[in-house]
Protein backbone atom coordinates (compact mmCIF):
# COMPACT_ATOMS: atom_id res chain seq x y z
CA UNK A 1 0.00 0.00 0.00
CA UNK A 2 1.14 3.52 -0.74
CA UNK A 3 2.41 5.58 2.13
CA UNK A 4 0.03 8.51 1.63
CA UNK A 5 -2.91 6.17 2.17
CA UNK A 6 -1.37 4.06 4.88
CA UNK A 7 -0.18 6.84 7.17
CA UNK A 8 -3.49 8.68 7.71
CA UNK A 9 -5.19 5.30 8.10
CA UNK A 10 -2.85 4.44 10.96
CA UNK A 11 -3.55 7.82 12.57
CA UNK A 12 -7.29 7.21 12.39
CA UNK A 13 -6.96 3.69 13.81
CA UNK A 14 -4.74 5.04 16.57
CA UNK A 15 -7.31 7.69 17.47
CA UNK A 16 -10.08 5.10 17.60
CA UNK A 17 -7.90 3.04 19.91
CA UNK A 18 -7.29 6.03 22.19
CA UNK A 19 -11.01 6.82 22.38
CA UNK A 20 -11.77 3.22 23.29
CA UNK A 21 -9.11 3.17 26.00
CA UNK A 22 -10.35 6.50 27.39
CA UNK A 23 -13.90 5.16 27.38
CA UNK A 24 -12.81 2.07 29.30
CA UNK A 25 -11.63 4.21 32.21
CA UNK A 26 -14.23 6.99 32.00
CA UNK A 27 -17.47 5.00 31.87
CA UNK A 28 -18.45 3.72 35.35
CA UNK A 29 -18.21 -0.04 35.88
CA UNK A 30 -21.93 -0.35 36.70
CA UNK A 31 -22.95 1.29 33.44
CA UNK A 32 -24.44 -1.33 31.16
CA UNK A 33 -27.60 -2.80 29.73
CA UNK A 34 -30.05 -4.07 32.36
CA UNK A 35 -33.40 -5.87 32.75
CA UNK A 36 -35.33 -3.68 30.34
CA UNK A 37 -32.94 -4.27 27.46
CA UNK A 38 -30.69 -1.94 25.54
CA UNK A 39 -33.41 0.48 24.48
CA UNK A 40 -34.86 1.31 27.89
CA UNK A 41 -32.45 -0.22 30.41
CA UNK A 42 -29.08 1.29 29.43
CA UNK A 43 -27.91 3.06 32.56
CA UNK A 44 -25.68 3.34 35.63
CA UNK A 45 -27.06 1.08 38.38
CA UNK A 46 -25.73 3.30 41.15
CA UNK A 47 -28.16 6.05 40.15
CA UNK A 48 -31.14 4.01 41.38
CA UNK A 49 -29.60 3.94 44.87
CA UNK A 50 -28.88 7.67 44.64
CA UNK A 51 -32.56 8.37 43.97
CA UNK A 52 -33.65 6.01 46.76
CA UNK A 53 -31.44 7.97 49.16
CA UNK A 54 -33.21 11.25 48.31
CA UNK A 55 -34.53 12.93 51.46
CA UNK A 56 -38.15 12.43 52.51
CA UNK A 57 -39.71 15.72 53.66
CA UNK A 58 -43.41 15.04 54.15
CA UNK A 59 -43.84 12.58 57.02
CA UNK A 60 -47.63 12.24 57.12
CA UNK A 61 -50.22 12.67 59.88
CA UNK A 62 -49.13 9.46 61.64
CA UNK A 63 -45.79 11.10 62.36
CA UNK A 64 -47.50 14.16 63.90
CA UNK A 65 -49.82 11.97 65.99
CA UNK A 66 -47.06 10.85 68.36
CA UNK A 67 -46.82 14.30 69.99
CA UNK A 68 -49.87 16.21 68.75
CA UNK A 69 -52.56 13.60 69.34
CA UNK A 70 -54.89 16.25 70.84
CA UNK A 71 -54.74 18.39 67.69
CA UNK A 72 -55.38 15.39 65.51
CA UNK A 73 -58.30 14.40 67.73
CA UNK A 74 -59.90 17.85 67.52
CA UNK A 75 -59.58 18.14 63.75
CA UNK A 76 -60.92 14.64 63.23
CA UNK A 77 -64.32 15.98 64.41
CA UNK A 78 -64.46 18.33 61.41
CA UNK A 79 -64.66 18.07 57.62
CA UNK A 80 -61.05 19.31 57.59
CA UNK A 81 -59.88 15.91 58.85
CA UNK A 82 -59.17 14.93 55.24
CA UNK A 83 -56.47 17.59 55.01
CA UNK A 84 -52.96 16.48 55.93
CA UNK A 85 -51.34 18.47 58.77
CA UNK A 86 -48.34 19.25 56.58
CA UNK A 87 -50.48 20.89 53.89
CA UNK A 88 -50.73 23.96 56.15
CA UNK A 89 -47.96 23.40 58.70
CA UNK A 90 -45.33 22.63 56.07
CA UNK A 91 -43.20 19.53 55.57
CA UNK A 92 -42.03 18.08 58.92
CA UNK A 93 -38.52 16.98 57.85
CA UNK A 94 -36.97 15.85 61.19
CA UNK A 95 -39.20 18.04 63.37
CA UNK A 96 -38.95 18.56 66.37
CA UNK A 97 -35.14 18.37 66.13
CA UNK A 98 -34.74 19.92 62.68
CA UNK A 99 -36.52 22.28 62.22
CA UNK A 100 -37.60 23.06 65.77
CA UNK A 101 -40.57 25.11 64.61
CA UNK A 102 -42.64 24.65 61.45
CA UNK A 103 -43.82 27.71 59.53
CA UNK A 104 -47.65 27.68 59.37
CA UNK A 105 -49.35 28.83 56.19
CA UNK A 106 -52.19 30.99 57.54
CA UNK A 107 -52.65 32.88 54.27
CA UNK A 108 -56.00 33.67 52.72
CA UNK A 109 -54.78 31.99 49.53
CA UNK A 110 -54.38 28.69 51.35
CA UNK A 111 -58.11 28.67 52.29
CA UNK A 112 -59.20 29.92 48.87
CA UNK A 113 -57.62 26.87 47.20
CA UNK A 114 -60.84 25.07 48.05
CA UNK A 115 -63.22 27.74 49.35
CA UNK A 116 -63.19 30.22 46.45
CA UNK A 117 -66.58 29.31 45.01
CA UNK A 118 -66.37 27.79 41.53
CA UNK A 119 -69.68 26.33 40.39
CA UNK A 120 -68.15 23.70 38.13
CA UNK A 121 -70.52 20.92 37.14
CA UNK A 122 -68.94 17.43 37.08
CA UNK A 123 -66.20 18.50 39.49
CA UNK A 124 -66.05 17.94 43.24
CA UNK A 125 -65.35 21.65 43.63
CA UNK A 126 -69.02 22.56 43.18
CA UNK A 127 -70.02 20.75 46.37
CA UNK A 128 -67.56 22.58 48.65
CA UNK A 129 -68.96 25.52 50.61
CA UNK A 130 -67.31 28.56 49.13
CA UNK A 131 -67.25 32.33 49.01
CA UNK A 132 -66.58 34.96 46.39
CA UNK A 133 -63.11 36.22 47.44
CA UNK A 134 -63.85 39.69 46.08
CA UNK A 135 -67.06 40.09 48.10
CA UNK A 136 -66.33 38.22 51.33
CA UNK A 137 -64.13 40.44 53.59
CA UNK A 138 -61.56 41.01 50.86
CA UNK A 139 -58.05 41.52 52.17
CA UNK A 140 -58.71 40.00 55.61
CA UNK A 141 -57.01 36.80 56.69
CA UNK A 142 -59.61 34.05 57.03
CA UNK A 143 -58.05 32.83 60.28
CA UNK A 144 -58.88 36.10 62.02
CA UNK A 145 -62.51 34.84 62.21
CA UNK A 146 -62.43 31.15 61.28
CA UNK A 147 -60.59 28.39 63.09
CA UNK A 148 -59.18 25.94 60.53
CA UNK A 149 -59.19 23.12 63.11
CA UNK A 150 -62.87 23.80 63.90
CA UNK A 151 -64.21 25.22 60.65
CA UNK A 152 -67.95 24.95 61.42
CA UNK A 153 -69.60 28.33 61.86
CA UNK A 154 -70.06 27.65 65.60
CA UNK A 155 -66.27 27.72 65.78
CA UNK A 156 -66.15 31.38 64.74
CA UNK A 157 -63.79 33.40 66.86
CA UNK B 1 13.74 -7.08 6.51
CA UNK B 2 14.87 -3.54 6.38
CA UNK B 3 15.40 -1.58 9.60
CA UNK B 4 12.68 0.94 8.69
CA UNK B 5 10.19 -1.81 7.99
CA UNK B 6 11.03 -3.61 11.20
CA UNK B 7 10.45 -0.49 13.30
CA UNK B 8 7.12 0.16 11.60
CA UNK B 9 5.84 -3.36 12.17
CA UNK B 10 7.08 -3.38 15.75
CA UNK B 11 5.21 -0.12 16.43
CA UNK B 12 1.98 -1.52 15.01
CA UNK B 13 2.44 -4.74 16.96
CA UNK B 14 3.00 -2.91 20.25
CA UNK B 15 -0.03 -0.66 19.64
CA UNK B 16 -2.16 -3.70 18.93
CA UNK B 17 -1.06 -5.47 22.11
CA UNK B 18 -1.60 -2.38 24.29
CA UNK B 19 -5.20 -2.01 23.20
CA UNK B 20 -7.05 -4.32 25.57
CA UNK B 21 -9.80 -6.44 24.12
CA UNK B 22 -12.25 -5.11 26.71
CA UNK B 23 -11.94 -1.64 25.27
CA UNK B 24 -13.48 -2.89 22.05
CA UNK B 25 -16.61 -4.06 23.85
CA UNK B 26 -19.01 -1.22 23.25
CA UNK B 27 -22.09 -3.37 23.53
CA UNK B 28 -22.65 -6.92 24.53
CA UNK B 29 -25.05 -8.29 21.90
CA UNK B 30 -26.49 -10.87 24.27
CA UNK B 31 -27.38 -8.19 26.81
CA UNK B 32 -28.42 -5.81 24.11
CA UNK B 33 -31.14 -8.06 22.80
CA UNK B 34 -32.19 -9.34 26.20
CA UNK B 35 -35.96 -9.21 26.44
CA UNK B 36 -37.82 -7.53 29.24
CA UNK B 37 -37.78 -9.49 32.46
CA UNK B 38 -41.39 -10.35 33.12
CA UNK B 39 -40.57 -11.83 36.49
CA UNK B 40 -40.65 -8.36 38.07
CA UNK B 41 -42.71 -8.19 41.26
CA UNK B 42 -43.49 -4.49 41.08
CA UNK B 43 -44.85 -2.25 38.33
CA UNK B 44 -45.81 1.16 39.63
CA UNK B 45 -48.96 2.69 38.17
CA UNK B 46 -50.98 5.78 38.97
CA UNK B 47 -54.71 6.41 39.05
CA UNK B 48 -56.33 9.85 38.81
CA UNK B 49 -60.03 10.39 39.52
CA UNK B 50 -60.90 13.67 37.82
CA UNK B 51 -64.37 13.70 39.42
CA UNK B 52 -62.76 14.02 42.85
CA UNK B 53 -60.22 16.71 41.95
CA UNK B 54 -61.25 20.19 43.12
CA UNK B 55 -58.21 22.04 41.80
CA UNK B 56 -56.77 23.00 45.19
CA UNK B 57 -53.22 22.44 43.95
CA UNK B 58 -52.00 21.08 47.29
CA UNK B 59 -50.45 18.21 45.31
CA UNK B 60 -48.34 20.66 43.30
CA UNK B 61 -47.24 22.51 46.44
CA UNK B 62 -46.25 19.26 48.16
CA UNK B 63 -44.47 17.94 45.06
CA UNK B 64 -42.35 21.07 44.66
CA UNK B 65 -41.32 21.02 48.32
CA UNK B 66 -40.69 17.28 48.44
CA UNK B 67 -38.65 17.12 45.25
CA UNK B 68 -36.72 20.36 45.70
CA UNK B 69 -38.08 22.10 42.61
CA UNK B 70 -37.47 25.85 43.10
CA UNK B 71 -40.83 27.09 44.37
CA UNK B 72 -41.10 30.30 42.37
CA UNK B 73 -39.66 28.97 39.11
CA UNK B 74 -42.41 28.33 36.58
CA UNK B 75 -41.60 24.62 36.28
CA UNK B 76 -43.19 21.71 38.08
CA UNK B 77 -43.15 17.92 38.02
CA UNK B 78 -46.91 17.70 38.38
CA UNK B 79 -49.61 20.23 37.60
CA UNK B 80 -53.38 20.58 37.44
CA UNK B 81 -55.25 21.72 34.34
CA UNK B 82 -58.66 23.38 34.35
CA UNK B 83 -61.10 22.74 31.50
CA UNK B 84 -64.17 24.91 31.10
CA UNK B 85 -66.68 24.17 28.32
CA UNK B 86 -69.11 26.95 27.57
CA UNK B 87 -72.57 26.73 26.03
CA UNK B 88 -71.36 28.37 22.81
CA UNK B 89 -69.40 25.17 22.06
CA UNK B 90 -65.98 26.58 22.97
CA UNK B 91 -63.60 25.19 25.51
CA UNK B 92 -61.08 27.00 27.68
CA UNK B 93 -58.12 25.50 29.50
CA UNK B 94 -55.45 26.92 31.78
CA UNK B 95 -52.99 26.00 34.49
CA UNK B 96 -51.66 29.18 36.13
CA UNK B 97 -48.24 28.40 37.68
CA UNK B 98 -49.13 24.74 37.23
CA UNK B 99 -51.90 25.35 39.80
CA UNK B 100 -49.29 25.64 42.54
CA UNK B 101 -51.64 28.05 44.33
CA UNK B 102 -54.80 26.30 43.18
CA UNK B 103 -57.63 27.89 41.23
CA UNK B 104 -59.06 30.76 43.23
CA UNK B 105 -60.84 32.68 40.49
CA UNK B 106 -63.24 31.90 37.67
CA UNK B 107 -61.05 33.94 35.29
CA UNK B 108 -59.18 31.81 32.75
CA UNK B 109 -55.47 32.63 32.48
CA UNK B 110 -54.72 33.31 28.81
CA UNK B 111 -51.04 34.02 29.49
CA UNK B 112 -49.10 37.29 29.18
CA UNK B 113 -51.18 38.84 31.94
CA UNK B 114 -54.49 38.45 30.10
CA UNK B 115 -57.54 36.84 31.64
CA UNK B 116 -60.94 35.86 30.36
CA UNK B 117 -63.83 35.89 32.78
CA UNK B 118 -66.42 33.21 32.24
CA UNK B 119 -69.82 33.64 33.86
CA UNK B 120 -71.05 30.60 35.72
CA UNK B 121 -74.36 30.60 33.80
CA UNK B 122 -72.42 30.14 30.52
CA UNK B 123 -70.62 27.02 31.73
CA UNK B 124 -71.79 23.70 30.36
CA UNK B 125 -69.23 21.54 32.09
CA UNK B 126 -65.97 22.23 33.89
CA UNK B 127 -63.46 20.10 35.72
CA UNK B 128 -59.82 19.71 36.76
CA UNK B 129 -57.27 17.22 35.47
CA UNK B 130 -54.03 16.54 37.37
CA UNK B 131 -51.08 15.69 35.14
CA UNK B 132 -47.78 13.99 35.90
CA UNK B 133 -45.25 11.71 34.23
CA UNK B 134 -46.97 8.70 32.68
CA UNK B 135 -43.98 6.39 33.35
CA UNK B 136 -44.65 4.87 29.91
CA UNK B 137 -44.00 1.24 29.19
CA UNK B 138 -42.39 2.40 25.92
CA UNK B 139 -40.88 5.74 27.00
CA UNK B 140 -39.86 7.82 23.97
CA UNK B 141 -37.80 10.11 26.23
CA UNK B 142 -35.55 7.17 27.12
CA UNK B 143 -35.16 6.05 23.50
CA UNK B 144 -33.85 9.43 22.40
CA UNK B 145 -31.31 9.91 25.20
CA UNK B 146 -27.90 9.72 23.50
CA UNK B 147 -25.91 9.03 26.67
CA UNK B 148 -28.04 6.65 28.75
CA UNK B 149 -28.79 9.29 31.38
CA UNK B 150 -32.49 8.50 31.51
CA UNK B 151 -33.76 4.96 31.85
CA UNK B 152 -36.54 2.71 33.01
CA UNK B 153 -36.03 0.94 36.31
CA UNK B 154 -37.06 -2.73 36.63
CA UNK B 155 -40.21 -1.55 38.48
CA UNK B 156 -41.26 0.67 35.60
CA UNK B 157 -40.31 4.17 36.75
CA UNK B 158 -38.31 6.40 34.39
CA UNK B 159 -35.45 8.12 36.23
CA UNK B 160 -32.91 10.76 35.23
CA UNK B 161 -29.24 10.34 36.16
CA UNK B 162 -28.27 13.94 36.95
CA UNK B 163 -24.54 13.22 36.95
CA UNK B 164 -24.73 11.66 33.49
CA UNK B 165 -27.22 14.00 31.74
CA UNK B 166 -25.51 16.32 29.25
CA UNK B 167 -28.52 18.65 28.98
CA UNK B 168 -29.13 18.18 25.26
CA UNK B 169 -32.90 18.39 25.72
CA UNK B 170 -33.83 15.60 23.29
CA UNK B 171 -35.97 13.95 25.96
CA UNK B 172 -37.81 17.21 26.67
CA UNK B 173 -38.70 17.41 22.97
CA UNK B 174 -39.42 13.67 22.77
CA UNK B 175 -42.02 13.48 25.53
CA UNK B 176 -45.48 13.76 23.98
CA UNK B 177 -46.96 14.73 27.36
CA UNK B 178 -44.63 17.66 28.03
CA UNK B 179 -43.73 16.47 31.52
CA UNK B 180 -40.01 17.14 31.23
CA UNK B 181 -38.16 20.38 31.82
CA UNK B 182 -34.71 21.61 32.79
CA UNK B 183 -34.07 21.80 36.51
CA UNK B 184 -33.28 25.48 37.16
CA UNK B 185 -30.51 24.59 39.59
CA UNK B 186 -28.88 21.45 38.18
CA UNK B 187 -29.47 22.30 34.48
CA UNK B 188 -30.29 18.67 33.77
CA UNK B 189 -33.51 17.08 32.53
CA UNK B 190 -36.08 16.82 35.30
CA UNK B 191 -39.36 14.95 35.59
CA UNK B 192 -41.79 13.28 37.97
CA UNK B 193 -40.43 9.96 39.18
CA UNK B 194 -43.43 8.90 41.30
CA UNK B 195 -41.38 10.09 44.33
CA UNK B 196 -39.11 7.08 43.85
CA UNK B 197 -37.43 7.72 47.22
CA UNK B 198 -40.83 7.45 48.92
CA UNK B 199 -42.53 4.56 47.10
CA UNK B 200 -39.47 2.35 47.53
CA UNK B 201 -39.74 2.93 51.30
CA UNK B 202 -43.42 1.98 51.38
CA UNK B 203 -44.66 5.57 51.54
CA UNK B 204 -47.17 7.20 49.22
CA UNK B 205 -45.94 9.84 46.80
CA UNK B 206 -46.02 13.40 48.17
CA UNK B 207 -48.92 14.36 45.88
CA UNK B 208 -51.00 11.30 46.81
CA UNK B 209 -50.46 12.01 50.49
CA UNK B 210 -51.25 15.71 50.13
CA UNK B 211 -54.49 15.22 48.18
CA UNK B 212 -57.38 15.64 50.64
CA UNK B 213 -59.94 14.18 48.24
CA UNK B 214 -58.35 10.90 47.14
CA UNK B 215 -58.17 12.08 43.53
CA UNK B 216 -54.67 10.62 43.20
CA UNK B 217 -53.63 7.06 43.98
CA UNK B 218 -50.53 5.00 43.38
CA UNK B 219 -50.43 1.23 43.12
CA UNK B 220 -48.54 -1.86 42.04
CA UNK B 221 -49.94 -3.35 38.83
CA UNK B 222 -48.23 -6.71 39.54
CA UNK B 223 -50.23 -7.14 42.77
CA UNK B 224 -53.75 -8.34 41.92
CA UNK B 225 -54.94 -7.44 45.43
CA UNK B 226 -53.86 -3.83 45.13
CA UNK B 227 -56.99 -1.58 45.22
CA UNK B 228 -55.61 0.55 42.37
CA UNK B 229 -54.96 -2.52 40.23
CA UNK B 230 -58.51 -3.70 40.92
CA UNK B 231 -59.98 -0.40 39.75
CA UNK B 232 -57.84 -0.34 36.60
CA UNK B 233 -58.74 -3.93 35.77
CA UNK B 234 -62.47 -3.74 36.48
CA UNK B 235 -63.58 -0.15 35.91
CA UNK B 236 -63.60 2.19 32.92
CA UNK B 237 -60.34 4.08 32.83
CA UNK B 238 -58.67 6.11 30.10
CA UNK B 239 -55.10 7.00 29.20
CA UNK B 240 -53.62 10.03 27.48
CA UNK B 241 -52.54 10.01 23.80
CA UNK B 242 -52.99 6.31 23.29
CA UNK B 243 -52.26 6.73 19.57
CA UNK B 244 -48.58 7.43 20.29
CA UNK B 245 -48.05 3.83 21.40
CA UNK B 246 -46.15 4.87 24.50
CA UNK B 247 -48.35 2.73 26.79
CA UNK B 248 -48.73 5.33 29.55
CA UNK B 249 -49.18 3.96 33.07
CA UNK B 250 -51.18 6.83 34.53
CA UNK B 251 -54.86 5.94 34.28
CA UNK B 252 -57.71 8.44 34.44
CA UNK B 253 -61.31 8.14 35.57
CA UNK B 254 -63.59 10.65 33.87
CA UNK B 255 -61.42 11.68 30.92
CA UNK B 256 -62.94 13.96 28.31
CA UNK B 257 -62.05 14.05 24.60
CA UNK B 258 -60.51 17.51 24.87
CA UNK B 259 -58.06 16.34 27.54
CA UNK B 260 -54.83 15.29 25.86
Amino acid sequence: MKNHVFRPLMVVLGLIGLVLIFRLFYVPKDFSSHENGYMYGWYRTGNIEEWKAFKVKYQGAEYCKDCHADKLESISQSPHMIIQCENCHGPAFEHPSDPEKLPIDRSRGQCLRCHAKLAYPSSGRASIRGIDPEQHNAGTECVSCHNPHKPSLEGLK
Amino acid sequence: MKRREFLKKAAIGVAGITLPLAALEIVNPRKMFAGKDDGAKVRWVFLVDTYKCVGCGLCVKACKNENEIPYDANVTRTWVERYVFTKDGKFHADTPKGARDGFITSKIDLGQGKYEDIKSEDIQKAFFVPKLCNQCENPPCVQVCPVGATYQTPDGVVLVDRSWCIGCGYCIMGCPYGVRFFHPKYHTAEKCNFCYHRITKGLKTACVQACPFGARQIGNMKDPKDPVTKIIMTERVGILKEEYGTKPQVFYIGLDREVK
